[in-house]
């Protein structure tokens, strides 16, 4: 009994039980002299992101004619001129299933986010691109990664641990704010830093879960026990979390108060209610990565199969890919709406990036956004050239403004080459025909 | 021996099992004498479980020990869809670093309620008089004894078994040492209680071993996982104290007392929330918590209206199975249901305030749940119907047939309708069945989902779409019908109605998927559901009273290997 005590009374032994209050001037304590690390001499950090909207893209109208820098904006994209120099577009790019069936809308961005194409008989993805960096860049935050929908349905997650283990996105722009700027928050620029005595209690209370429940684990059987194993992973790191809630945060200059949103949309998927719910998700995600709550993020426009509908227009977006005859243009223009509003999103969510300041320059300098859709045309299931982006500079290591044509390479290419910026040390990606240990050379510095 | 069993199936108050295996109570001669038919019940096991709980028995359970004015957002994920049922993906599911702070958040949140001083400026009601068993000697200072008593009592309703006492022992000093520093027993207790909502013996529902009296060497599950299995099946919540009391006591393993038992559960009014939780899985009802319909096309469906046709639904499953204990089948057929103002205006009926009884007239086309908004709005585009749709959901559903998905490369040119020329989804549909590619599937699908054309996408009624008279006939697996009355007739009939329910409530039952050696079982099962005259509450008990429901396989646990190893 004394024994098992150790740990927490060692924890409470820390502090002594007692508040610190550390008082810091505030605007001189931000940066270093030049503009490019915290006062606390530790780099601004890089942080990694995936954003995914649903069914593709119509070539003929979306992609550039020109490669390379000063790329054109077909109608399709045109939404992106104001973020076309803090962009990198991917096109004919390809992603294989080899001997798997084609999933439809299901095998791409499985692919593009794993590495393999899913099979009959594990559908289900294994640990996803933002699983793997958030291992490397995301243990010294509150959260290891935030996920957020703007489907209002809380089925839409495209990061799993495993695949049994998925992390659920937020859905509700309201319980989004308060689950990162809620009473837990603690702001890095407040004057005073106090420990929270309760945060104290509780990092006690979960050692002694961890001690408390390894008889349980001893109960279970073989193929059940990872499933425990990784349960008891997730308590050390909530001991973590805690542990940094003790620390004082270093002063933030790109963080501010921002308010919470006053309601959620109304449920549903038309697409003014998507946009609605996906910009008010984007506020909070920008300030939660200023205030470096997290440095690994998921923004979900729409599902793989998206369902977004336009007022008055009887087929949701999925369907329309399906049933509508090509235009006079030569293409289906009722799809192309929707893309379109996808784009407009995607320029939204770049742009709130783009005009948070940070360090001497932005919080999109210091981030590496990675955006996909699941297929390339939706109409056929194509899965060679699925448009994929990158957004922002990722501390300066990468270039932007360019369209790139990948000559039917991996797509996986992308996902490597943004792992291999974020410091990980891979020698390649990905299985069969999707392995890749080439990056993408054109975008390096 | 072991491959013969033999189940008494009991038509009276008390059921029995007799078994002649070595796992299983054995029959006492006064419960045999109550049994008026015999037969015999096919083997099979289960593999041992370690179930991760759900939202809704999460929420359950501790809403029934302190009160359904408890205020609690599900900390879990959404489970994947295994074999038909949620449910079942509970026994794969695992949990992320991500999830575990939302466990953290709601058990503080749900901790701090329950020792809630009254607060009426807040409007925070007072719980802690009535949910704490005793009274600390100071409310500013630790008091073992109260602490103590509390999480012996709670630890053991929300662990579903007693706590250890070295478990024990570390969250009284938990709660002391914290009441301690905060200067508040109550706040004190909170933490401790955390503490206890977010242990894995908590959120996981594992089943475990003990040796078998009756069987040396062998092993079997302990009459706590027993009562777990019992609880979350019939009632979808943990075993309340009376349940545990008769795990403690062994009777779980006397056939008497387990009838004793699965009677008192299947009697308590709480079987009607394990009944919901059943069908809201079964019937795909999570797709509600985000259906929308374009407001444009569908100005009267509002979130109310759709919340409220899933509520319908349900409040009629469970007055026709449960309260009135009629025939599974007729569900399909009946007139009767629950109106709410919302629904009645889409159902265009008069409706007084509040929910209320209502009786379709026998000449309406509202004809058992297949003509309810919920299965029609649900199994529907925003803007519009879906035969197909609504095809598959009743051969995937409710006979659990398989639609194979469209394949890939599939074209759609056919359906395309740039001029507008079909009338009708019968004229738009028809093209499906002109492309061999298509047609294998469609031809399973459209033909019964047509004849529920007469309802919209949003389940409003209409005799006609655009302009053009709606055509409900059709076949059912060889069944002529020629209304939506008469799909509702052909789909009573069907046998694989009754066999299907069965898969779905064994699996559900017993935590995953059937497997080979289970389907005779199953048949089993049916048989006796049929005989017996398609009575859910009969069919939960010969589940729950059958040797199969907690005839586990003995696999070994990281201890005996820890021990075998030495």
């Amino acid at each position: 009994m004394i024994e098992n005590m150790n740990r927490r009374r060692a924890l409470r032994g820390i502090l002594g039980g007692s508040a610190v209050t550390v008082g810091l001037p505030l605007l001189n304590v931000f940066l270093n002299g030049n503009g490019t690390a915290l006062a606390s001499g530790d780099p601004i950090p890089t942080r990694f992101g995936t954003w995914l909207w649903g069914l593709g893209m119509n070539a003929a109208i979306f992609t550039p004619k020109k490669l390379g820098a000063n790329f054109d904006l077909p109608p399709e994209i045109e939404s992106l001129k104001n973020v076309k120099q803090h962009i990198n577009l991917f096109t004919n790019f390809n992603t294989f299933k080899d001997a798997a069936p084609l999933m439809c809308h299901h095998t791409g961005w499985v692919i593009l986010r794993t590495g393999m194409a899913p099979s009959p008989s594990n559908v289900r993805p294994g640990e996803t691109i933002d699983v793997t960096v958030a291992k490397r860049i995301g243990n010294t935050t509150r959260f290891q990664i935030l996920s957020s929908t703007a489907t209002g349905d809380v089925r839409d997650s495209y990061s799993y641990e495993s695949t049994n283990s998925i992390n659920p996105p937020d859905w509700s722009p309201v319980r989004f704010y308060q689950k990162v700027f809620g009473p837990d928050y603690q702001d890095p620029n407040a004057a005073d830093f106090v420990p929270n005595p309760k945060v104290m209690i509780r990092k006690s209370v979960l050692s002694g879960v961890l001690e408390g429940a390894k008889s349980f684990q001893q109960k279970i059987g073989a193929e059940d026990r990872a499933r425990l194993d990784q349960y008891f992973t997730g308590l050390r790191d909530l001991e973590r979390q805690l542990d940094l809630q003790l620390t004082k945060p270093t002063p933030l200059a790109a963080c501010k108060h921002i308010k919470a949103p006053a309601d959620d949309p109304a449920a549903g998927v038309d697409a003014g209610l998507v946009s609605k719910r996906h910009r008010l998700m984007t506020e909070v995600m920008v300030m939660a990565l200023a205030c470096d709550q997290t440095r690994v993020f998921n923004m979900g426009y729409a599902a793989e199969t998206a369902s977004t509908t336009k007022p008055g227009y009887e087929k949701p977006h999925h369907t329309a890919t399906h049933e509508e005859p090509l235009g006079p243009g030569g293409y289906q223009e009722e799809v192309s709406w929707f893309t379109r509003r996808a784009m407009e999103e995607w320029a939204y969510f770049v742009e709130a990036f783009a005009r948070t300041p940070e360090g001497d320059g932005t919080l999109l300098d210091h981030t590496l956004a990675y955006a996909m859709s699941d297929i390339s045309y939706a109409k056929i299931h194509s899965l060679d050239g699925i448009p994929m982006f990158t957004a922002g500079r990722a501390g300066g290591k990468l270039k932007t403004g360019l369209h790139i044509d990948g000559a039917a390479s991996p797509g996986t290419r992308v996902g490597f080459t943004a792992m291999k910026t974020l410091g990980l040390d891979i020698p390649s990606w990905g299985t069969l025909s999707n392995t890749t240990s080439k990056e993408i050379g054109e975008i390096l510095v | 021996m072991r491959n013969s069993r033999t189940l008494a199936f009991a038509i009276g108050v008390i059921g029995v099992v007799t078994l002649s295996s070595c796992s299983r109570p054995a029959v006492d001669a006064a419960a045999q004498k109550m049994s008026d038919s015999a037969v015999t019940e096919p083997r099979a096991t289960q593999p041992l479980r370690v179930r991760l709980m759900t939202g809704a028995q999460y929420a359950n359970t501790l809403k029934y020990f302190f009160g359904d004015d408890i205020s609690i957002v599900s900390p879990f994920a959404p489970l994947s869809r295994t074999n038909g049922l949620l449910a079942l993906g509970a026994a794969s599911a695992g949990v992320t670093s991500s999830q575990l702070q939302q466990f953290q958040r709601s058990a503080a949140t749900i901790a701090h309620q329950i020792v809630s001083a009254e607060d009426l400026d807040l409007g925070i009601p007072g719980r802690r008089d009535t949910l704490v068993p005793c009274k600390p000697a100071s409310k500013t200072a630790a008091d073992d004894a109260c602490a103590e008593k509390f999480l012996r009592a709670t630890g053991k309703r929300l662990f579903r078994r007693p706590l250890e006492e070295a478990r024990l022992s570390l969250l009284v000093a938990e709660a002391r040492d914290s009441a301690n520093r905060v200067n508040d027993f109550y706040e004190g207790l909170a933490y401790a209680l955390e503490g206890l909502l977010i242990s894995p013996e908590m959120v996981f529902i594992a089943d475990t071993l003990e040796p078998d009296p009756k069987s040396p060497g062998r092993r079997r599950l302990d009459g706590y996982s027993v009562a777990s299995r019992l609880s979350f099946f019939l009632w979808d919540a943990a075993p309340d104290d009376a349940l545990l009391e008769a795990a403690e006591k062994g009777e779980l393993y006397t056939a008497k007392g387990l009838a004793k038992t699965v009677d008192r559960m299947i009697a308590s009014p709480r079987l009607a929330d394990g009944v919901r939780a059943f069908f809201d899985d079964m019937f795909v009802f999570d797709n509600f918590d985000n259906l929308a319909k374009d407001a444009s096309v569908y100005p009267g469906v509002t979130g109310v209206t759709l919340v409220e046709a899933r509520d319908q639904t349900l409040r009629t499953v469970v007055d026709h199975l449960v309260t009135q204990k009629k025939d599974y089948r007729d569900l399909f057929t009946t007139r009767s249901t629950f109106m709410s103002p919302s629904l009645a205006a889409i159902y265009r009926v008069p409706s007084p305030p509040g929910w209320h009884a209502y009786e379709f007239p026998a000449d309406s086309p509202r004809i058992g749940i297949l003509t309810q908004v919920s299965f029609l709005a649900m199994n529907a585009h925003p803007a519009r119907s879906s035969a197909t749709r609504r095809g598959k959901a009743m051969r995937e559903v409710l006979l659990c047939q398989s639609v194979p998905l469209p394949p890939p490369n599939v074209d759609f040119s056919a359906v395309e309708d740039p001029k507008g020329i079909f009338h009708t989804a019968r004229e738009r549909v028809a093209v499906h069945l002109k492309n061999p590619v298509c047609a294998g599937c469609h031809r399973i699908t459209d033909p019964i989902g047509l004849a529920l054309e007469n309802f919209d996408g949003a389940g409003q009624y209409r005799a006609a779409e655009r302009g053009t008279a709606i055509d409900a006939s059709g076949s059912f697996d060889g069944k002529e019908f020629h209304d939506v009355a008469g799909l509702a007739q052909a789909l009573h009939d069907h046998p694989s109605l009754p066999s299907c329910l069965v898969s779905r409530v064994y699996a559900y039952a017993t935590g995953g998927p059937i497997d080979a050696a289970s389907k005779s079982l199953v048949a089993h099962f049916t048989q006796q559901f049929g005989a017996r005259g398609y009575k859910l509450p009969d069919l939960y008990r010969a589940i729950a009273l059958s040797a199969a429901f907690s005839d586990v396989t003995d696999i070994p646990t990281a201890a005996a290997q820890t021990v075998s190893a030495k």
